[in-house]
């Protein structure tokens, strides 16, 4: 894989990509739901798309129904990567 | 009958965003096509939405919304609507919808394979995200869909949404037309038609027209009952009175060369305004600058008006601003309900050399006094699109 799979990196992704849909760069922390950032499904299919691409990870419907946090997704990845 | 007005207008133009800037720059013969064809260019999206917002639009939705900011602020609809939201209706027409959003994917489809192409394709794409969008930002709940006729959609958009609030469907419906096809594809497939102007001038009802420019762009209408803008103090700038639609059956994309639907459709506009052709003072043409609908459309007003037709101003927007296909019919009732309201014909831009045959008023490149005796200056607007699509608004000042 092309990254190396810490959760800082892992973070750094995902803080990347959430950047780009719009929320503001200092409310995205370990404990902002996406709710709260107004990140929605589709939001997070596209991150999926990045999260595939970055570290190979497939992240389904049913895993994507269970992160509600930041932090969820970052942890998701690295412990589905290790 | 139900009587229908409008009580506020928004467009995004290749003339500039706002429907006084296109009526103003227009009547002072301003032209916003530039190198063949008219981009909206002083449309920048993160000056009217955040950033969200322009991820989740295409170029044809953000339009849309910006020129449904501008139509519901001047209604007084920006904070809270005035009616119950589900007997408020939004439909917006579009030739093609997002098809640079559909372009866009097809290149990652073929360099990167079907992984990669965004979750966000279908609903950019869409011909119906417009009055989707619209309808989520403002919480119109009731009916709600997109137009589809080409570049007749605009004006059907806006004939349908009449047709709802006189059915009793509606109180209220935001309503117009939407397009963003100036892309590689769009660009190409209408060149292959041989519709696009070679020279890149549009000069309709010129004997030089060589094809249309295309551009792009939209206006939003907010059209209500008569009775109940009225009766909540709303300010009314103009009556749809009547509408027209009718179906050439003749060919897909060349007009009925007498254009024998085209006057069908002038005629139901009339009739159902409940107005005979002396009533109206200034025509909207079609006006492509393509040869055959200038040549067919100037004979379906002389069919459908009789003498009245040489007696009255007929112009065409797309001499100023291209062809905005599935917006055309929307941005040209904009700037029909001005003109009407300043009781000025604005002028057909680069006209100079007459066809034969092609002999009426067209108001050759100076806007010109409508000549209006005591009563509330009337219009009609027309729009045809491929498929043999007509759809004609007669369109009442409101004094």
């Amino acid at each position: 894989m092309p990254e190396t799979v810490t959760p800082e990196a892992v973070e750094t992704t995902v803080r990347d990509a959430l950047v780009q849909f719009g929320p503001e760069p200092d409310d995205i922390k370990r404990d902002a739901t996406f709710e709260e950032l107004d990140v929605d499904s589709l939001d997070l299919a596209e991150l999926s798309q990045i999260i595939e691409d970055e570290y190979g990870v497939k992240l389904k419907g049913e895993d994507v129904g269970k992160i509600k946090t930041v932090g969820d997704a970052v942890d998701l990845v690295v412990q589905r990567a290790g | 009958m139900t009587q229908v007005v409008v009580t506020g207008i928004g467009a995004v133009t290749p003339l500039g965003v706002g429907a006084r800037t296109l009526h103003e720059r227009w009547l002072a013969g301003q032209s916003g096509i530039e190198d063949g064809e008219g981009k909206a260019s002083e449309f920048e999206p993160k000056d009217h939405l955040s950033v969200k917002e322009v991820r989740r639009a295409d170029r044809f939705t953000q339009f849309a919304l910006v020129a449904g900011d501008e139509a519901l602020a001047e209604a007084g609809w920006s904070d809270e609507l005035p009616y119950d939201p589900t007997r408020v209706a939004c439909i917006i027409g579009t030739g093609i919808g997002g098809i640079g959003t559909l372009e866009h994917n097809h290149d990652v489809l073929r360099d990167s394979g079907p992984g990669k192409v965004s979750p966000l394709a279908v609903p950019l794409m869409m011909s119906n995200a417009a009055p989707g969008a619209l309808s989520m930002r403002y919480g119109l709940r009731g009916h709600s869909y997109g137009i589809v006729s080409a570049c007749a959609a605009g004006a059907h958009a806006i004939g349908t949404s009449a047709s709802l609030i006189q059915a009793g469907a509606a109180d209220a419906v935001v309503t117009g037309g939407s397009e963003a096809a100036l892309t590689p594809l769009s660009k190409a497939a209408f060149a292959a038609l041989d519709a696009l102007s070679d020279s890149g001038i549009s000069r309709p009802f010129d004997a030089r027209r060589d094809g249309f420019v295309m551009g792009e762009g939209a206006a939003v209408l907010v059209l209500e009952d008569a009775e109940k803008a009225k009766a909540r103090g709303a300010t009314i700038l103009a009556t749809v009175k009547g509408y027209g639609a009718s179906s050439d059956a003749s060919h897909i994309t060349a007009p009925q060369p007498e254009g024998i639907g085209a006057a069908d459709a002038i005629r139901q506009a009339l009739e159902t305004a409940g107005l005979k052709p002396e009533d109206v003072d200034y025509v909207n043409a079609h006006g492509t600058s393509t040869p055959l609908n200038d040549r067919a459309e100037t004979k379906a007003i002389k069919a459908a008006l009789g003498d009245r037709a040489n007696e009255i101003p007929v112009s065409s927007t797309k001499s100023a601003i291209g062809h905005l296909l599935g917006a055309a019919g929307a941005v040209e009732a904009v700037a029909t309900i001005l003109a009407l309201r300043d009781k000025m014909a604005p002028p057909t831009l680069g006209w100079e050399e007459q066809e034969e045959g092609m002999d009426l008023d067209y108001v050759p490149n100076e806007a010109q006094p409508l000549k209006v005796n005591g009563k509330p200056a009337v219009a009609l607007s027309n729009a045809f699109g491929f498929g043999g699509h007509n759809a004609v608004l007669c369109l009442e000042a409101h004094e």
